[in-house]
């Protein structure tokens, strides 16, 4: 078995999907991504958690130019099906509710939008990895713009070029390390063999780094991000904020870093700063939000920040707690984005400051709503706990002073994400409040999925830390060698 | 050489089909004929790349001729066909506009395969000429009689430097020929006589001006927007791909040697082709317009193979207009389904396309992907191709002025798709043809298959 038929089956699921009526659209796109999800948990079963590289497929495809149709599994990219994996079929459940105009049409994409995203997470080869890369943004360009809110148009064709400008430079770099192998191959091991100079390394460092660090987003280049996510429907978000930011920072770890570990060494400090900068601007703003589900957008570029500021810190701690963070955060942010979602689909607004006591009227709601937040602010036996415990060790460990602002921060977040709890679920009903509904049905089987895996994965996070610990290991002391050796 | 035959008598034969009134039988005479000259031309293609030459070498048949003859002829098929009923509305005698198509595209067939400077000049005397024609060739309209007045007036002062660029060469070569040319330039090096180097200069500055690469390119707009839109999609197409065929033909043979002198040259010029063509493509409310200025920042990306001179560069150039030329056939085709509804060229005329029309416009925004260049289609094979290839030069800084352009360019591109699927609009279904939807979405399939396996057409050359 090899990873193309999970490349394949949504690409295939997607046409099928657009032969259904509008109505039954969702039911079979569920059904599909649960087909998948069942292959993906063929996948984790059968595979040996060392450092190699499984299910591999690896076949000609531009043979002239050195491409080959190259993907395979290793730890950290098992981590990454999986959570794409998990999320598609929920993200698709928590859409039961909406009536999608020309529904069947927004399920085909997002169908295909995981073809993408799958690619991404277990390519080898430079060119696919790039392909995998568009086809996931196309989609969602689609998705937030044919089913967003008013100002659509504009904030998204700012999102589309933000990002399609990002990973044109990554084209060049990629292209440029292409050049650079002995036997003209896009093949990662032979880019990983390269050594490059300083000077040539430094290009291909911020090449990748523009592309990366605008899809995460990572500060200055986050602007897109709030107005994306606010008017996005909300399925479209929930795929941006939930799998495909990750996308982001898997490059990071897999295509940035190991192809230009001295100049990482070098750069790696400037861009550990610009996250730490993330995480104080994204907290900072947060708190200030009155819309919740903006509010989220931005405590998210704080979460993510954490993640990046983990990984430039360069340790093992930090790679794990990157790799477990990126899967609790998916999970968490998703949650948040559907508890805003059904909030607004009941009372017709997101403001905070309009709301209250609606843990009153819905007691089922108000105990999934305060999971979902003790995850996100990292409380113990919570998801978010593991990830930001080690991710902070890891900044400790590069610097006190960094560890202590990024600390600081996240209690911060504490502050704003309870707040946000208290002012809408606690106090006094209101008219506008009095008439929310419990949750019933689809979002009740959403909500429960989310908090059960917020504490499963809070309780015992072993299994998914065992996945990439071998590969985050290997990793790391393949970078840390090559750098080791050219001390300046 | 049996492909040039044909494709010389269809014409005539084509006229008299008109002079005894057998419109009908026009339109599949024309596609038959084509067919049969696709054909005979390749057959001609060998594995091996084996050249073998007509008419005391004149011209010289190689994989390379064999590909751009049948890109060209495939064009022109599709482009015939979309014409079904539509020459009928513009005037009574049309078989003369499938004859001086034909005409032109005999023209395009010797400049792809010539061997002979002679040979280049007539191909390309033949083909413009004939499209002096067609330009006008709407006798009772201004706009029409403005563009053909204007391309006949800077085209013929092109041909003059291109002429003058040939006699130079030949003043100092004392040969048409191109291996003797070549030959010369080899033996010469760099002591070559200044009337050499002035001939090469003029000879880029008519060839850029016959492809509207700038600052030539100031008839291209006008031109494009007076002339009935298939004629501009067919100059906007087959004919700039032949200039590039022809444009690299020459240089990769001859002046091959010489290249530090005239890449500084083009360098330029690839630079303000893509800032011209883009920027200015930004501003217009015309889509037939901003075809126009984009398909001048086209020629600035297909003269990146020509900068960047290599071993590559042939396959660079026919997978990039390739990909060029089928999704142009559909943006005008598109353009004139709905100009004949709406009865405008704006953009708003595609306002909410996509509610009535999924089909059209579905097919329109596979265009629009392949002409910005965005993965699994075309158009990003043929960037990917040239990118690579001014890459493994080393031009790093012009790669990044072409990024910096394929951005701007999403702008323009991104409106069409922005007008059909965001906006709405009050309209009517627009009917499409049958023969439309077999080109449309034969263009569209050809676009997406070419952008995933590109392998089924990049072996041609070599």
């Amino acid at each position: 078995m090899t990873v193309s038929i999970l490349l394949f089956l949504p690409v295939v699921a997607a046409v099928l999907t657009l032969f259904f009526k509008n109505e039954v659209a969702k039911h079979a796109a569920l059904f599909f991504a649960l087909v998948e999800l069942g292959l993906a948990i063929s996948f984790v079963t059968g595979f040996v958690p060392n450092a190699s590289i499984q299910y591999l497929v690896d076949v000609p495809w531009i043979p002239q130019f050195g491409i080959y149709f190259s993907a395979g599994i290793d730890g950290i990219s098992m981590v990454m099906v999986l959570l794409t994996t998990v999320l598609v079929p929920l993200i698709i459940l928590s859409t039961y509710e909406h009536q999608y105009k020309n529904g069947k049409a927004i399920y085909a994409l997002i169908l295909f939008m995981q073809a993408g995203l799958l690619t991404v997470f277990t390519a080898l080869d430079g060119f696919l990895f790039y392909v995998g890369w568009e086809a996931a943004l196309i989609p969602i360009y689609f998705i937030c713009a044919l089913w967003g809110g008013e100002n659509r148009i504009r904030v998204n064709i700012k999102f589309f070029i933000y990002t399609f400008a990002g990973s044109l430079f990554m084209l060049v770099a990629i292209i440029y390390l292409y050049l650079q192998t002995p036997n003209k191959l896009y093949d990662i091991h032979s880019f990983y063999e390269l050594s490059l100079s300083m000077k040539q390394q430094t290009w291909i460092f911020w090449g990748f780094f523009i592309a990366f660090a605008i899809k995460m987003p990572v500060f200055p280049f986050h602007t897109w991000q709030p107005d994306t996510y606010t008017e996005a429907p909300t399925a479209g978000t929930m795929m941006l904020s939930g799998i495909m930011l990750k996308m982001g920072i898997y490059g990071v770890i897999r295509w940035l870093i190991p192809n230009a570990p001295i100049a990482f060494a070098y750069w790696g400090y400037y861009a550990l700063i610009l996250s730490v900068i993330g995480i104080v601007y994204g907290s900072v703003i947060a708190f200030k939000q009155k819309d919740g589900k903006r509010l989220v957008a931005y405590s998210s570029i704080a979460h993510v920040g954490l993640i990046a500021a983990g990984i430039f810190a360069w340790s093992v701690q930090g790679l794990q707690g990157a790799m477990i963070q990126m899967v609790s955060h998916g999970i968490n942010v998703v949650g948040m984005f559907f508890i805003w979602d059904i909030i607004s689909r009941r009372l017709g607004t997101r403001d905070i400051s309009l709301m209250g006591g609606i843990a009153k009227v819905a007691p089922k709601f108000s105990i999934a709503f305060l999971i979902i937040v003790l995850g996100t602010v990292a409380l113990p036996l919570t998801n978010g706990f593991v990830g930001e415990f080690l991710l902070l060790k890891g900044v400790y460990n590069y610097t006190i002073v960094f560890a202590a602002v990024a600390g600081l921060t996240i209690i911060f977040g504490a502050v704003y994400m309870l707040r946000m709890y208290k002012n809408v679920m606690q106090g006094e009903l209101n008219e506008l409040t009095a008439t929310f509904t419990d949750i019933k049905g689809s979002e009740k089987l959403v909500l429960g999925i989310i908090c059960a895996l917020i504490i499963i994965i809070g309780v015992y996070p072993q299994p998914l830390l065992h996945l990439s610990e071998a590969s985050i290991t290997n990793l790391f002391q393949t970078v840390s060698a090559k750098f080791a050796a050219a001390k300046f | 050489m049996t492909s040039i035959i044909i494709i010389a008598i269809l014409p005539i034969v084509l006229l008299y089909l008109g002079l005894y009134k057998a419109q009908k039988a026009l339109l599949p005479v024309a596609v038959l004929g084509l067919l049969a000259a696709l054909v005979t031309s390749v057959m001609q293609w060998t594995t091996l790349d084996e050249a073998h030459s007509e008419f005391n070498g004149m011209l010289l048949y190689n994989n390379f001729s064999v590909a751009f003859s049948a890109i060209s002829i495939i064009s022109t098929i599709l482009i015939l066909l979309l014409s079904k009923g539509y020459f009928e509305k513009i005037s009574n005698h049309i078989a003369e506009y499938y004859a001086i198509i034909l005409f032109s595209l005999t023209g395009i067939l010797v400049m792809v395969s010539y061997h002979n400077l002679t040979m280049m000049f007539i191909g390309i005397e033949i083909m413009s000429v004939s499209l002096y024609i067609l330009a006008g060739i709407r006798k009772n309209d201004f706009a029409s009689n403005e563009a053909a007045l204007k391309y006949f007036l800077m085209g013929a002062f092109s041909t003059g430097f291109l002429l003058f660029g040939i006699a130079l060469i030949y003043g100092a070569t004392g040969s048409f020929d191109i291996d003797i040319i070549r030959d010369w330039v080899l033996s010469a090096g760099r002591k070559a006589d200044p009337m050499f180097y002035t001939g090469v200069m003029l000879i880029i500055v008519g060839l850029c001006f016959k492809v509207g690469a700038a600052p030539f390119h100031f008839w291209t707009p006008d031109v494009y927007e007076g002339a009935p839109s298939l004629i501009t999609l067919f100059m906007s197409t087959v004919v700039k791909v032949a200039g590039f065929a022809a444009f690299l033909r020459l240089f990769s043979a001859c002046f091959l040697p010489i290249a530090q002198f005239w890449t500084p040259v083009l360098l330029v010029i690839t630079i303000l082709t893509l800032f011209i063509g883009n920027i200015t493509a930004l501003y217009q409310q015309s889509f037939k317009r901003m075809m126009a200025f984009s398909s001048i920042s086209h020629a600035g990306y297909l003269l990146f193979a020509i900068v960047a001179i290599g071993a590559s560069s042939a396959t660079s150039i026919f997978m990039y207009s390739t990909a060029y030329s089928i999704a142009s056939i559909i943006a005008f085709g598109g353009l004139i389904l709905v100009r004949q509804q709406t009865g405008t060229d704006n953009f708003e005329g595609f306002n909410g396309l996509a509610g009535k029309n999924p089909f059209l416009a579905l097919v329109l925004t596979v265009a629009m992907l392949s002409l910005a260049g965005i993965p699994l289609t075309a158009g990003f094979i043929g960037k990917f191709y040239m990118f690579s290839g001014a890459l493994s030069q080393y031009r790093i800084w012009l790669v990044i002025v072409a990024v910096v352009n394929a951005i701007i360019s999403i702008f323009y591109y991104f409106r069409v798709i922005i007008a059909m699927y965001f906006r709405s609009a009050d309209r009517e279904q627009v009917e499409v043809p049958a023969y439309y939807k077999f080109v449309l979405g034969f263009s569209a399939l050809a676009t997406i298959i070419v952008g995933v396996y590109p392998t089924l057409i990049s072996g041609l050359i070599k």
